[in-house]
């Protein structure tokens, strides 16, 4: 029998080991991409149009197409995700229809995202005749993001303490009035950290926008805005592929003999933007807190 | 405390729940009627009648889980969504306690003060202004002169009158509390409830809480749960004593403290249990 002085420092170092394991793949996998991936960087790279045959090829409109297509998706689910978290957290009661409506939303969150693409294909592609298109593709994302982003901010709702509550309402203020103007600044820091981190998810999604937001980058002409315009960069009806998807193709179906280059590039491009998000939450989530709270 | 020999044993035979204040000068401004409070179908309060003398402080002492608390919070109809309370609650001369009630202009005439400080998470001058802002006070002259009278009153002004625009989670417990006080009666209530306002304060901070309640009845008519016995005795003019959901007797402070009618109120008050 070991004592229990032998049996924590078994217990601490099996779990340093465990930790460090953890880290040592995460570090190992990130050198790789970097390592492999930051030499392809270049101005040009990041905003030369892909070439389909010919090598020295960027990924500039994949690379707006992510931005376009994030930020779309997140002005459709961002609304309507704080709309159902403040309604599940703040009014409703608990009984079954909550409960249901929570049970689909964790059933929607474990959704593989290629099923998320198909029944965006069937529904926004084929069905209300949008085409392989940005808008098509931010539904299909809307999807795949709201379940986790209302989660999420419900998560943010829930870390502010209940006694704030009371105090607005011992105030005389409507329930209405002390969620937006006492519990939503409270948790604006840790809102903005969700959905950013979320931002981040939707940034890197391939599987649900192979078949709505498609696979071609038709050329763009970013001197025209004119969102009507067939080759205008804020046109939501042109099909627009993704950094993301970007990477699947040509490592399935990529025949430019710097294909593999192009890949490593691009991996790189969307690991760093997507350390880039991690970072920017944690940082603005404490200006933010600083800000509001006038800590 | 001595032990009185004649006190009622039979606490259902007692009829004495009920003391209208006799005081002219302090006439009634709160008063339950036939009051019972459920959680879900577990009865917490019944029969809760008292009369509540304005610009005096009367406290609600007890044992844990007497239902002392339940009661206050149900004074401004806090429990609305977490329990059904049932009776009357006459403010004056209106039932508060009905559906009809706007129940947030109400709550800007009871104010309530909370066991744990709970500051908003803005600026100290913020946590006493904003209500007002959202009531259509806009005025730069007239916020600065609330927010100051306020202050003084809670005893607070000199402490942070170089820090308004500092965040109101800096301050130290007392002075968090002191806060929750000014924002109270920022808003003008009649009446203040405090549910065990200094539980999570030291002595120092207790006795200078006390001090501002005293001060505060000239304004104020005050209810307040404890379960320091002393700080009732210090404080108040009339004592209820609930337990196990009942209240059992309600007098002057005095008359509880040296003549309790009934044995259990005499056990609690001189420390036997509870």
């Amino acid at each position: 029998m070991m004592n229990p002085k032998t049996q924590n420092k078994v217990a601490i170092g099996t779990l340093y080991g465990v930790a460090g394991l953890v880290v040592l793949i995460l570090l190992a996998l990130l050198g790789y991409i970097l390592v492999s991936g930051l030499p392809q960087l270049s101005w040009h790279f990041l905003t030369a149009p892909a070439k389909a045959f010919l090598k020295g090829g960027g990924v500039g409109i994949q690379l707006y197409n992510s931005f376009y297509l994030l930020i779309l998706a997140m002005l459709i689910s961002f609304p309507i995700a704080l709309g159902a978290a403040i309604y599940l957290y703040e009014y409703a009661k608990d009984n079954w229809v909550t409960t249901t409506i929570r049970t689909a939303i964790e059933i929607l969150s474990s959704l593989p995202s290629v099923v998320v693409g198909l029944f965006g294909f069937l529904f926004f592609v084929v069905k209300l005749n949008l085409g392989f298109s940005i808008l098509s593709g931010a539904f299909a994302l809307t999807f795949f993001n709201l379940p986790l982003l209302t989660r999420s901010i419900e998560d943010s709702l829930r870390t502010i303490d209940t006694t704030q509550r009371e105090g607005g309402l011992a105030l005389g203020l409507s329930r209405w009035e002390t969620v937006t103007r006492v519990i939503l600044p409270a948790a604006v820091p840790s809102i903005l950290t969700g959905v950013i981190l979320s931002a981040g998810r939707v940034f890197g999604e391939a599987a649900a926008l192979i078949y709505t937001a498609g696979q071609s980058a038709p050329a763009l002409d970013f001197t025209d805005w004119n969102p009507f315009n067939i080759s205008s960069p804020l046109n939501p009806m042109r099909p627009a592929e993704t950094l993301a998807v970007h990477i699947w193709k040509i490592n399935s179906e990529g025949i430019m003999p710097d294909a593999k280059a192009i890949s490593s590039g691009s991996s790189a491009v969307l690991v760093l933007a997507i350390l880039l998000f991690n970072f920017a939450a944690r940082y603005l989530g404490k200006r933010l807190y600083k800000r509001l709270t006038s800590a | 405390m001595f032990l009185n020999n004649d006190v009622t044993q039979n606490t259902e035979m007692l009829e004495r729940h009920v003391v209208q204040p006799a005081d002219p000068e302090h006439p009634t401004i709160l008063s339950t009627e036939d009051l019972h409070v459920y959680y879900g179908k577990k009865e917490a309060i019944s029969e809760g009648d008292l009369r509540f003398a304005s610009n005096q402080i009367t406290a609600l002492i007890g044992p844990s889980g007497s239902g002392k608390s339940t009661f206050l919070r149900s004074l401004n109809r806090m429990n609305d969504r977490i329990a059904t309370v049932t009776g009357k609650i006459m403010y004056r001369g209106v039932d508060i306690n009905q559906p009809a009630i706007d129940v947030y202009e109400m709550r800007r005439r009871v104010g309530m003060v909370f066991q744990r400080p709970n500051p908003f998470a803005k600026s100290i001058y913020d946590n006493i202004a904003f209500a007002l802002r959202l009531r259509g006070v806009t005025d730069k002259h007239d916020l600065d002169e609330i927010v100051e009278t306020s202050l003084k009153q809670a005893a607070l002004w000199n402490q942070v009158k170089d820090d308004l625009n500092k965040s109101a989670l800096a301050l130290s417990g007392g002075q968090a509390q002191r806060l929750c006080i000014a924002r109270a009666i920022a808003v003008k209530p009649d009446i203040l409830l405090l549910d065990e306002p200094a539980s999570a304060l030291d002595p120092v901070s207790t006795s200078q809480l006390e001090d501002t309640l005293l001060e505060l009845k000239q304004h104020y008519s005050i209810i307040i749960v404890t379960h320091n016995m002393q700080q009732a005795g210090r404080i108040s003019e009339y004592t209820a004593f609930f337990n196990q959901g009942r209240v059992l007797e309600y007098d002057t402070t005095s008359q509880i403290f040296t003549n309790p009618q009934v044995q259990i109120t005499s056990d609690y008050v001189s420390g036997n249990f509870g």
